[in-house]
C-alpha cells in the first residue's frame, strides 16, 4: 500500500476525534531545526464541518486487537486496515509542515500486540522528529489506557499534550460498550500523568527563567456523547471529576457519529449536534463563569435543553436572582447574565470606573442586548423591571434565539465561551 | 494646520507625534501623509496656514524647539502596543485616530481605553482587533509551494498570499521565528519578503499572476484534507465565517469544498452501510453489462470465488434490448446468491428456487422475459458435506463486497422500479437491521429508485416449516410483485 492510501485510511480513522488543539505550549525552534510553539493554536484549514484542522490527526495503526463497538477500528470490524512505519509519519508530519498546512502531529493508534508496545512506536514517533529532525512543532499523543509509568516518562519530554480518552461517562457504559476498557485503567493512567507533570513542576519551582518542559500542555480527554442513555448530569460530574481530580486541561465532547459496519448494540441515529455544543457552554460556564455544574442539571433536570444555551436556561429559571445593575453588582453576578460573556464583562468592570454606563454603552459593546436586557439594571433606569414583570413563557420567547440561528451560534458559542 | 509626510509605520510616526503631543498641538489640526505616494495634495493643505514636514528642517525645528523646552509626554505602554498594531491597518487615517488617542491620553484623558465604548477607543479596538486576525489568519493561510531551482540543491518555498491589511512586516518575523532553516519568500500584494537563512529582504508586490505552480505534495494535503472531514456533521456556515472566501484562492484544499459538500449525504449513507465495496477496484468503468459480464470471473474481492466453480451474473430478459436500459414495463429483482444448479450453469435462478420464483411472476402476471434477474452476492456459498454442497448464508462482509457489482448493474438498468428477494438482497440495500418479515410488502423510496420493495426469497418459501406457512408466504410473494407491477406500470 503506498503512504497516500494508508493517509487516506488513517486520517479516515482518526476523524472521529474531536480535540485538534495546537494551544498552551511554548517552544522554541530548535537550533537548525524547523517548527515553534508560541503559546495561541493556530487553525490552517476549516473542513465542511466546520473544524479546525491544526494538526496532522491519523492514526499509527488501525488494527485494533479491541473491540470497543462504537469505534470503527474494534477488531469484529472488516475496515480496510494499516499501519505506518515511524518513518513514514515523521515525513508526513515534516512535509506538511514546511509547506504551513499544520502546526503539528496528533497522533493515535489501535492496540497492537499491548498498550505498551503500542506506545513505544508513538515515542518513537516523537524521539524521531525531535531529536532527528529538530522539529519544534506541536506533538499530542494518545497513550492508550494502562501504559507504563516509564512510557509515559519517555514520552513526557518530547510531547506537548498526551491523552487518554475516557470515551464513555459512566462505568456501566464502558463495561457494556468497550468491554477491555474500565474507568479505572483510565483515570490511572491520568493519575501517573498529573504525578509526573507535578514531580516535573516540583524541580523547576524556583528556577530562574522556568518552562514547562514536560507535557507542557497538559492532558485532555474525550468522551462521547449519545452512545448510551448517560444523562448530561452524568456526563458533566464526570468532567468536573477529572478536571478536579487529574487537572485536565480540556475535556472534549464528541457527539456520537455513525460509523461504518456499526455494532447492534449503538444507536441507530446520532445525538443532535446541539447537545454537544450545550456540553460545551456548560463546560465553560462551570471553568470560567463560576457555575457549578449542579446548578446547571440536576436530579430532576437531567439533560440540558437543546434550544438555549444553558446560561439563558438558568437564567430564566432564577427569575428571583435578577435584575442585576450593570454599574454596581460585581463581576460574579454580571458574569450570570445571559449574553455577558467574559469578555465584555471586564471590559464593563474596567469603563466602570471612571463613568456610569448606560445602555447604549452596552449597544457599542455589540453585547447582544436583545437577550440580556431583560436581566439588567441601569442605575436609575427601569429595564430590568421586565425580569420580574414578565410571565416565563414570554421571557422566554423574547430571549430565545431564532431558530436558524441556534446551531451556528450554539457551535460559536461552543468554541469561544463567550455567551 | 500641519502636514507630516511620513513612512508609514509606528515608528515613523512616533516620531513625529512626539513633538506635537509637546507642544500640544490639537489633533484637530494635524494631518499625516503617506510619504511613499509622493506629493498628496489634500484640499485643506492648500491653506496658507498650513505646512507640511516630515524629516524636514522644520520638524527637527519643531522638535528642537520643544527640547528647548522640554514637557514630558508619557503615553502608557498598552496604548503603545494598541497603536503599534493599529498602524498596519489599512484606513487612510489611522495615524489621525493613533494622533488623537495619544493626544487624549497625555492631556487629561489616562483612562481613555478604558472607556471602552468611547467612539476613539472603540475604533482603535476595532481596528486593532482587525489587524490581529488578519495577522493571525496569515500565518495559517500562507500556503508555501515547494520550487525547485536549476543549479541549487536548497528547494525554495514560495508562498503567494493576500493580507486584508499591509502587514507583511508584521507577519514576516514569524516566520523568521518558525522556518529558520528553510529558504522562503512571502509574496503580497503589495510587498514581499525573501528569507535567505540569515537575513529578511523586502521587495516589491507581486500580482497574483506570478505566484508560485502548485507543488506535487499538494495531492497528499487533499487526501488528508477529504479524509479527515466528517460527512456527518457538515456546517458550511461555519467554516466560511473561519475560513473567509477572500482567502480560498491560494488555499489548495478549497478546490474539494464543493464536492466534498456535495457528497457528504451519500457519504453518511455509506458510512453507515459500511464504507466503498471491496469489489470496485475490479469493476471497469463501463455502460455494458456485456463488459462487466466479461470483468467478474476476475474478481477477487472476498473468498467466495475461491470456491464456486463460476460467477453469476444478471441476465436480462431476453424481451429486453440487449444493452442498456430497461424497458418501462421491466422490474429489476435481486436475489440472494446463486444455488448449485446456478453455480453450475452460471444463469440465475434456474434451479428449485428459480421455479418458485417463475410460478409466482406467472401468478402475479408479469413475464420473465421483460425483467432483469440479479444477486446481491454472485458467487455461490457453500458447505461440501459428502458430494453434496449445502448453501450457507453469505456474510453481511461478503455482501457489502460484492455491492460494487449490484452498484454497477444499477447504473447501467436504471430501474424504476426494485423487489429485493429475501433478507441479504434488501440489507445489501438498506443495511444490516432490514429484516424482512417486519418491512416486506411496502413501496419505499430509496436512493436507488422511487420504487423499492422486499419480499420473501423463493428459497425461505422451499424452507418453510409447514404448509400452510408455505402457502401464506407464496401469496404474499405474489402479492408483493403485483405490487411492484402496479407501480411500474403507474411511473409509466
Ligand atoms: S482501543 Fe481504540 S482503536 Fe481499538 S477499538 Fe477501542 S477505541 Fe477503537
Ligand atoms: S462474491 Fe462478489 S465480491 Fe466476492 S469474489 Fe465473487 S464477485 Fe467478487
Amino acid at each position: 500500500m503506498d503512504v497516500r492510501r494508508k493517509l487516506a485510511v488513517l486520517a479516515d480513522a482518526a476523524k472521529y476525534d474531536a480535540s485538534c488543539a495546537s494551544s498552551g505550549s511554548r517552544r522554541e525552534t530548535p537550533k537548525g531545526g524547523m517548527g515553534n510553539t508560541e503559546g495561541m493554536g493556530i487553525c490552517h484549514s476549516y473542513t465542511p464541518d466546520g473544524r479546525c484542522v491544526s494538526l496532522l490527526k491519523i492514526l499509527f495503526t488501525n488494527y485494533c486487537v479491541y473491540d470497543c463497538r462504537y469505534c470503527v477500528n474494534r477488531i469484529s470490524s472488516d475496515v480496510e486496515r494499516a499501519q505506518f512505519s515511524v518513518r513514514e509519519v515523521v515525513d508526513l508530519t515534516i512535509e506538511f509542515y514546511r509547506r504551513n498546512y499544520i502546526e503539528g502531529l496528533f497522533l493515535s493508534s489501535g492496540i497492537v500486540k499491548s498498550p505498551d508496545a503500542t506506545m513505544a512506536e508513538l515515542v518513537e514517533v516523537a524521539r524521531s522528529l525531535r531529536i532527528d529532525h529538530g522539529f519544534g512543532g506541536y506533538i499530542h499523543l494518545k497513550v492508550p489506557p494502562g501504559v507504563s509509568r516509564e512510557l509515559i516518562a519517555r514520552a513526557g519530554p518530547l510531547v506537548d499534550r498526551l491523552s487518554v480518552n475516557v470515551e464513555l461517562p459512566t462505568t456501566a457504559d464502558l463495561s457494556s460498550l468497550a468491554p477491555e476498557k474500565t474507568l479505572g485503567a483510565i483515570e490511572s493512567s491520568m493519575a501517573i500523568m498529573k504525578e509526573q507533570i507535578d514531580e516535573s513542576k516540583e524541580r523547576t519551582k524556583g528556577m530562574r527563567d522556568r518552562k514547562e518542559t514536560f507535557i507542557p500542555a497538559g492532558q485532555s480527554t474525550q468522551m462521547i456523547v449519545g452512545a448510551t442513555p448517560a444523562t448530561d448530569s452524568q456526563i458533566l460530574a464526570t468532567a468536573t471529576r477529572l478536571y478536579t481530580g487529574h487537572g485536565l486541561r480540556r475535556v472534549y465532547y464528541s457527539a456520537f457519529s455513525p460509523i461504518p459496519h456499526a455494532d447492534a448494540r449503538l444507536p441507530g441515529k446520532s445525538p443532535p449536534l446541539v447537545r454537544e455544543h450545550r456540553l460545551y457552554e456548560a463546560d465553560w460556564l462551570v471553568r470560567f463563569y463560576g457555575f457549578q455544574a449542579s446548578e446547571l442539571v440536576d436530579g430532576t433536570h437531567p439533560n440540558l435543553d437543546l434550544d438555549i444555551d444553558p446560561k439563558l436556561a438558568w437564567a430564566l429559571a432564577h427569575r428571583e436572582f435578577f435584575p442585576i445593575d450593570v454599574n454596581l453588582a460585581d463581576r460574579e453576578a454580571l458574569l450570570r447574565v445571559p449574553g455577558l460573556g467574559v469578555r465584555n464583562v471586564d471590559r464593563i468592570l474596567a469603563m466602570r470606573r471612571h463613568r456610569t454606563l448606560a445602555l447604549e454603552d452596552l449597544r457599542k459593546l455589540r453585547v447582544a442586548v436583545r437577550r440580556s436586557l431583560p436581566f439588567l439594571a441601569f442605575a436609575g433606569g427601569s429595564e430590568g423591571a421586565r425580569v420580574r414583570t414578565l410571565d416565563s413563557m414570554e421571557l422566554r420567547r423574547r430571549v430565545e434565539p431564532a431558530k436558524q440561528l441556534a446551531l451556528f451560534e450554539s457551535q460559536v458559542a461552543a468554541v469561544g465561551g463567550q455567551l | 494646520m500641519i502636514h507630516a509626510a511620513i513612512e508609514p509605520t509606528f515608528e515613523a510616526f512616533r516620531e513625529a507625534a512626539r513633538p506635537l503631543l509637546a507642544s500640544s498641538t490639537p489633533p484637530a489640526n494635524v494631518f499625516f501623509e503617506d510619504r511613499r505616494r509622493g506629493q498628496v495634495t489634500l484640499s485643506f493643505g492648500d491653506t496658507p496656514a498650513s505646512r507640511s514636514f516630515g524629516d524636514t528642517p522644520e520638524l527637527r525645528s519643531q522638535a528642537e524647539r520643544t527640547r528647548i523646552k522640554p514637557k514630558k509626554v508619557n503615553v502608557p505602554a498598552r496604548a503603545v502596543e494598541l497603536a503599534k498594531l493599529a498602524s498596519f491597518h489599512r484606513d487612510g487615517d489611522r495615524f489621525e485616530l493613533l494622533y488623537r488617542v495619544f493626544y487624549r491620553l497625555t492631556h487629561g484623558e489616562p483612562y481613555l481605553l478604558d472607556v471602552a465604548s468611547d467612539a476613539d477607543t472603540l475604533r482603535l479596538r476595532r481596528m486593532v482587533q482587525s489587524v490581529k486576525h488578519d495577522e493571525h489568519k496569515m500565518h495559517a493561510f500562507v500556503r508555501f509551494r515547494k520550487v525547485d531551482v536549476v543549479g541549487e540543491a536548497e528547494p525554495w518555498f514560495v508562498a503567494w498570499h493576500r493580507p486584508e491589511h499591509p502587514l507583511l512586516r508584521l507577519t514576516a518575523p514569524f516566520f523568521q521565528r518558525r522556518f529558520p532553516s528553510m529558504r522562503w519568500s512571502l509574496l503580497t500584494p503589495q510587498e514581499s519578503v525573501h528569507w535567505d537563512m540569515s537575513e529578511l529582504h523586502y521587495g516589491p508586490g507581486v500580482p497574483r499572476e506570478d505566484a508560485p505552480p502548485p507543488d506535487a505534495f499538494e495531492e497528499m494535503f487533499l487526501t488528508y484534507y477529504k479524509a479527515i472531514f466528517n460527512p456527518a456533521r457538515v456546517n458550511l456556515d461555519v467554516m466560511q465565517a473561519m475560513m473567509p472566501k477572500r482567502f480560498w484562492s491560494t488555499m489548495p484544499e478549497t478546490a474539494v469544498i464543493g464536492d466534498l459538500a456535495r457528497s457528504a449525504d451519500t457519504r453518511v449513507q455509506v458510512m453507515k452501510d459500511g464504507g466503498e465495496s471491496a469489489s470496485s477496484a475490479f469493476i471497469p468503468k463501463t455502460s455494458s453489462l456485456a463488459v462487466l459480464k466479461d470483468a467478474i470471473p476476475a474478481c477477487r474481492a472476498c473468498d467466495l470465488c475461491l470456491h464456486a466453480t463460476q460467477p453469476v451474473f444478471g441476465e436480462l430478459g431476453t424481451a429486453q434490448k440487449p444493452v442498456g436500459t430497461l424497458l418501462e414495463s421491466g422490474l429489476f429483482l435481486v436475489g440472494e446468491q446463486p444455488g448449485d444448479e446456478e453455480d453450475k450453469a452460471g444463469r440465475p435462478f434456474i434451479g428449485p428456487a428459480g421455479k418458485v420464483l417463475d410460478r409466482a411472476l406467472e401468478e402475479a402476471g408479469i413475464d420473465r422475459s421483460t425483467t432483469y434477474l440479479t444477486n446481491a452476492v454472485k458467487h455461490f456459498k457453500f458447505e461440501p458435506r459428502g458430494k453434496r454442497r449445502i448453501h450457507q448464508r453469505p456474510a453481511y462482509g461478503e455482501v457489502r463486497a460484492c455491492r460494487g457489482w449490484l452498484d454497477a448493474e444499477l447504473e447501467i438498468v436504471k430501474p424504476k422500479v426494485i423487489v429485493a428477494l429475501g433478507s441479504t438482497a434488501a440489507q445489501s440495500f438498506l443495511g444490516k437491521r432490514f429484516q424482512v418479515s417486519k418491512r416486506r410488502g411496502q413501496i419505499e423510496k430509496t436512493r436507488f429508485c422511487d420504487a423499492w420493495v422486499a419480499t420473501w426469497h423463493p428459497s425461505a418459501i422451499l424452507r418453510a416449516p409447514d404448509e400452510s406457512s408455505k402457502e401464506r408466504m407464496f401469496e404474499e410473494l405474489v402479492a408483493d410483485l403485483a405490487l411492484a407491477k402496479s407501480s411500474l406500470e403507474r411511473a409509466a
